[in-house]
């Protein structure tokens, strides 16, 4: 985004689009026109016929134009790993899917867990990115779970909210002292739901667990943390989010939370919507996640869970891993998969068998994570970032493996037959990337 | 797969040995029928043909085991084989070796047969993806141990002369036994009324879908028994995480005379073994007259005979050099 400043006086519209947008309550034919990097005018008058001279336009031939979504749970492996992912590839990942604005989790080397390492990151993305880039910073130092880390100054130098990551503050005196300073720098804090003493295992608890021999997660593991957790929101007032629920109980948790009027948000990958336990099928490390993969009894209630807004966004949980770390005996192989480029292709294949309306995914990774993390963005509409995915809704496709641009290859996806993919992604006007 | 008129027949399918679940029941009794053959032409002192003769087999073992290790090391040197045997210690994992690179270097050997061993689930099935020989799993984690629920089943089938309709009972360490998992896939697939007896903390979840009976009393789990399949209890899960201490666990779960005397007269009592004499077992039961704990070793180098046999009528090398 950063590259194209010197175009100030371009002007580019796209027309002949189907302008989408679930928080304006937009769905009509039409054209958006880009000037200086925002939206300048946009409906059904936008067209060829209406647009200034010297606009440069694209005819996107009746294709999904919707706000570039925004994934709030990414990691990547800059800095410490760069070898996985870094910011650069991570936003080449992120553009190829229609992602306009990615949120950095802390679990790197060194731990962002200092308004340094923020600065970094930030400078780095300045740099290197073709997206935007927003740090979550570290709730605990070294995210150890037992001192806080410097929230004021940690917001200060740009990091938008805090989390561990993939660990659970398990101490509740920490989280919940935590949850109070939080609060007062109005920073969401966002856990990851899990009760390490009751995890321990590598998949979901239960007969296909049992039947392969390997340890279990029990669903119960996530439903104490975040019951837990709900108590310490209803003790200290502050907004809390759960980064990735996965079972069918957590959803009556959070629901419950909600109509008691509590501040409490949750999320949802979209591994866990469309894939169940039995996918890791004779030990495909890709397929260990966490949470776990669970059963599609499970996987179906989530689905009706973002489409009653019960779960409030959806995320790839973006986790790039190698041969290293997932060529090894399933026990040993790391968690995570990597997910920004099929996250909108994977949430369509949803919409497509009617599980999920397509008002609802969209706004589940745009308007819904803009509005939890209070980040501009999110929305098509006059004076907005023109931060933009252009979609064809039908174009059938095969993801595979070697040709994601993220630099690790551990897709949930590989082989898997799409319908609907990312044509263009517009980022602060610019085109970042084209099909 | 090319049949000419000297090429012996076809025992199983398969390249590898991974895991029951993966063979049908005509397969599992096809591997017993040459077993039994193997075991007495052994108990006649009989030479055997050397159907391994120019085959390398080598065990691999990542996790110490020397019983089963030697039962492998006899099967193969029975049948002719040059036999390898390699201890691969904790020191090469700690360099940074991960299994595909140990499974590469000794494929690069050009082994024939691949005995391995691996404390991880799973690991033996990755090694098979990545060799050109013919892999047996020997025990993988808390997934499977293919030889021993067959020598198991060939162990009760000389004397109970079938499978069909007996009832067995596997008591102890489900949760955490590959030997219990094998034994459950098999005795699934031959229509053996199979129960399962642990305390609740020793039971895996999901237990109940895998086609048994569960059972937390012991006395209620051994009526009508005609197998008592007894399990090793690790020692790490005696101390207070599993079950409180080995005392309690033998006073509700160890199998000794009176215990016994419960389930079917004349019932088989059985042990993969090594035995804990007095925490899951009592001596006078492990050594009396209705133990066939010693048989049960003997049959196993029968059932890995006939394993290593299978496996090699499969093998490239072999079919093109009856062709």
């Amino acid at each position: 985004m950063a590259k194209n400043i010197s175009n100030i006086t371009d002007r580019t519209a796209y027309v002949n689009a189907r302008l989408f947008d679930p928080a304006t309550k937009l769905d009509q034919t039409g054209g958006v026109l880009i000037e200086d990097g925002v939206i300048k005018w946009m409906g059904d008058a936008v067209t060829r016929a209406s647009l200034p001279e010297g606009t440069s336009i694209t005819d996107v031939k009746g294709a999904l134009l919707i706000p570039g979504l925004i994934d709030m749970r990414v990691f990547t492996g800059e800095p410490g790993s760069e070898h996985r992912e870094t910011l650069h590839s991570a936003s080449r990942a992120a553009a190829a899917g229609g992602v306009t604005s990615i949120v950095i989790q802390p679990n790197t080397q060194p731990v962002m867990d200092d308004a340094s390492i923020v600065d970094f990151i930030l400078r780095r993305a300045q740099d290197t990115a073709d997206v935007r880039v927003y740090p979550m910073a570290a709730i605990t130092q070294d995210l150890n779970g037992e001192k806080m880390t410097e929230f004021g100054l940690l917001k200060e130098a740009g990091a938008i909210a805090l989390t561990d990551g993939i660990h659970s503050v398990r101490n509740s005196k920490v989280l919940s002292r935590a949850m109070k300073y939080a609060g007062n720098f109005n920073m969401l804090v966002v856990q990851h739901v899990e009760d390490s003493d009751l995890a321990g295992g590598v998949m979901h608890a239960g007969e296909s667990a049992t039947r392969l021999g390997l340890p279990g997660i029990p669903a119960v593991a996530e439903l104490i943390a975040l019951e837990r957790d709900i108590r310490l929101v209803e003790m200290t007032g502050s907004p809390y989010h759960a980064a990735q629920i996965s079972c069918e109980a957590s959803l009556q948790i959070i629901r419950q939370a909600k109509d008691r009027g509590l501040p409490v948000s949750c999320g949802v990958s979209i591994n866990h919507l469309t894939l169940n336990e039995h996918d890791i099928g004779a030990y495909r490390t890709f397929f260990k996640i966490s949470p776990p993969l669970r059963r599609e009894e499970d996987r179906k209630a989530l689905v009706a869970g973002v489409a009653d807004g019960t779960i409030d966004v959806i995320v790839s949980s973006h986790d790039p891993q190698d041969a290293d770390t997932k060529r090894v005996p399933f026990s040993e192989a790391a968690f995570g998969a990597v997910g920004l480029e099929t996250l909108l292709a994977a949430g369509l294949s949803l919409v497509h068998s009617g599980q999920l309306p397509l008002e609802r995914l969209v706004e589940a990774m745009t308007d819904a994570p803009a509005r939890l993390l209070g980040i501009k963005g999110g929305r098509l509409e006059q004076g907005a970032n023109a931060d933009i995915a252009i979609v064809d809704m039908s174009v059938p496709w095969i993801v595979d493996a070697d040709l994601l641009k993220s630099a690790s290859r551990n897709t949930t996806f590989e082989a898997r037959a799409f319908e609907g993919r990312v044509i263009e992604t517009i980022v602060g006007g610019v085109s970042v990337y084209k099909l | 797969m090319a049949k000419t008129s000297s090429s012996p027949r076809p025992v199983i399918e398969s390249n590898h040995l991974l895991s029951i679940a993966d063979l049908s029941p005509t397969e599992i009794g096809a591997l017993l029928d040459l077993a039994d053959k193997y075991a007495d032409d052994t108990r006649k002192g009989g030479k055997h043909a050397k159907v391994l003769k120019g085959l390398t087999q080598i065990n691999l073992f990542f996790e110490n085991s020397t019983r089963t290790q030697s039962s492998f090391e006899l099967a193969g040197k029975r049948l002719g084989a040059d036999v390898l045997n390699m201890a691969v210690s904790a020191s090469s994992l700690a360099k940074g070796e991960t299994v595909l690179d140990t499974a590469m270097t000794l494929n690069a050997m050009r082994p024939h047969l691949l005995i391995v061993r691996h404390q991880s689930s799973g690991a033996v099935e990755l090694l098979a993806q990545k060799v050109s020989c013919a892999v047996v799993n020997a025990g993988d984690g808390q997934h499977e141990h293919p030889t021993q629920a067959l020598l198991d089943a060939l162990t009760i089938r000389r004397h109970l002369k079938r499978l069909e309709g007996l009832t067995v009972a596997i008591c102890g360490d489900i949760a955490h036994s590959r030997v219990a998992r094998s034994n459950i896939a098999l005795m699934s697939k031959m229509n053996v009324r199979l129960r399962l007896v642990a305390p609740p903390t020793l039971l895996p979840s999901g237990a109940e879908n895998l086609g048994a009976e569960i059972f937390t009393d012991m006395q209620e789990g051994l009526k009508g028994a005609d197998v008592v399949m007894m399990l090793r209890l690790q020692l790490e899960r005696m101390n207070g995480s599993f079950i409180p201490s080995a005392r309690e666990y033998y006073r509700f779960f160890g199998l000794d005379q009176q215990m016994l005397a419960i389930a079917n007269e004349g019932a088989l009592v059985m042990h993969p073994g090594p035995m804990n004499r007095g925490v899951e077992i009592d001596s006078i039961v492990a050594d009396g007259v209705q133990s066939v704990i010693r048989e049960q070793v003997e049959m196993g180098v029968a059932t890995r005979m006939a394993v290593l046999d299978a496996l090699s009528r499969n093998l490239e090398t072999t079919r093109k050099a009856d062709a």
